[in-house]
């Protein structure tokens, strides 16, 4: 009997130990190995904040590597949502191009920590201050 | 013993063993993404089963944990013999997964209404856990029944396999009618039938068939403390190191 053979009575049943003997030539081996795409995972710690880029998955569609994904990146901490994209729809402006993000010029003006408005800041609370004291 | 006591001491059984077997596969997965799902999960069993024996411990004066969950004999043990069958290979454990998780997810819910509230409370708890796991496997059970020849092949001989000791899983406790009345639980016969209906559904769409001759007997006898002889050989190995040092404190 099939059934007998396949859970043969040892005294350890840990696949480590003893794998179950099975009969190979039962099915038609597959000529070529379907190929499973890698998905990009994001994952959302609580409502309203950003999806963030935790790392990668393999799957064989976008359902699964959800599946996947949310064993191995919401599994020991807090999530709202997960995201996943597939690897191959994230189009990138490389590393190649690194040199196009360099600033040369001086545009500090154009960033607001060049401007000074502490003191400013501080001398307005300072007035209001004043004010309701006095 | 006292109903509830019985109840959830099956309860915890399921979930102890079956996350044993589960926990058997890790470092040994299909693929690196499968192998922390499943051994996940099996830590989710071994919480659920942690969690039951403490309302034992808590509610009813019983043993701590540890001690219900090392240091009974076989014949104590009250998990149905399903969840103590070896993994085989991958296809079996798989559709063992699928049949249980099904159960499981069902059951939780009907004990969200629970008089006992303890397990309601806990029922509530569980439940997106066993959500996910019902996801798992329909997940992988629909793309590998619908696969390829052999995937296919290796799911129906596992189907046909498991799906009788399935039935152990609804096997009645001799308090059933008790536990009814008092509104503590359902009942294993509604479980079942409700079981049936989301198992057939599933089967049908993914084109495998359940077996039809079913030997009446199959798969029943432990929740009465009738085991499958490859319980006694586990449980020698899940607690080989707690009974190394039984007094370690971990």
């Amino acid at each position: 009997m099939e059934t007998a053979d396949r859970h043969l009575l040892s005294t350890s049943v840990d696949p480590r130990l003893q794998r179950v003997q099975r009969h190979a030539t039962e099915f038609h081996l597959l000529e070529q190995p379907e190929e499973w795409q890698t998905f990009e995972v994001f994952h959302q710690r609580r409502r309203g904040e950003h999806h963030v880029h935790v790392g990668s998955v393999h799957a064989p569609d976008a359902e699964m590597a959800l599946v996947f994904a949310k064993e191995q990146f919401a599994r020991r901490q807090q999530c709202a949502s997960l995201w996943v994209v597939a690897s191959a729809h994230i189009h990138s402006l490389g590393y190649q191009n690194e040199d196009m993000f360099a600033t040369t010029t001086e545009k500090t003006y154009r960033e607001a920590s060049g401007y000074r408005l502490r003191h400013k800041i501080q001398a307005y609370k300072q007035s209001v201050q004043h004010e309701s004291n006095s | 013993m006292n109903p509830i006591v019985e109840l959830i001491t099956k309860l915890g059984d399921d979930a102890f063993i079956l996350g044993h077997r589960h926990s058997e596969w890790t470092g040994l997965g299909p693929i690196l993404e499968e192998d922390i799902a499943m051994s996940s999960m099996a830590q989710d069993k071994i919480g659920h089963a942690l969690a039951l024996y403490t309302i034992l411990h808590e509610q009813f004066g019983g043993p701590d944990p540890d001690t219900i969950g090392f240091l009974r004999n076989e014949k104590e043990f009250r998990c149905c013999h399903l969840v103590e069958y070896p993994n085989g290979e991958y296809d079996f454990t798989l559709v063992r997964h699928f049949l249980f998780d099904h159960a499981e997810l069902l059951r939780y819910q009907l004990l969200r209404q629970s008089t006992f509230a303890p397990l309601a409370r806990f029922a509530a708890k569980v439940m997106g856990e066993l959500k996910y796991h019902v996801l798992h496997a329909d997940s992988l059970m629909q793309r590998l029944a619908l696969g390829n020849e052999e995937s296919h092949a290796r799911l129906q001989a596992s189907l046909t396999e498991a799906f009788p000791l399935a039935a152990g899983i609804f096997e009645k406790s001799p308090y059933e009618d008790q536990l009814i009345a008092e509104g503590v639980f359902a009942g294993e016969a509604l479980l079942q039938q409700q079981w049936l209906k989301e198992i057939e559904q599933r089967v049908q769409a993914w084109d495998l068939h359940l077996p039809e001759a079913r030997e009446p007997l199959a798969g029943l006898g432990g929740r009465y403390g009738y085991h499958t002889p490859y319980l006694q050989p586990l449980l020698d190995e899940l607690t080989s190191v707690f009974r190394s040092e039984e007094n370690a404190s971990w």
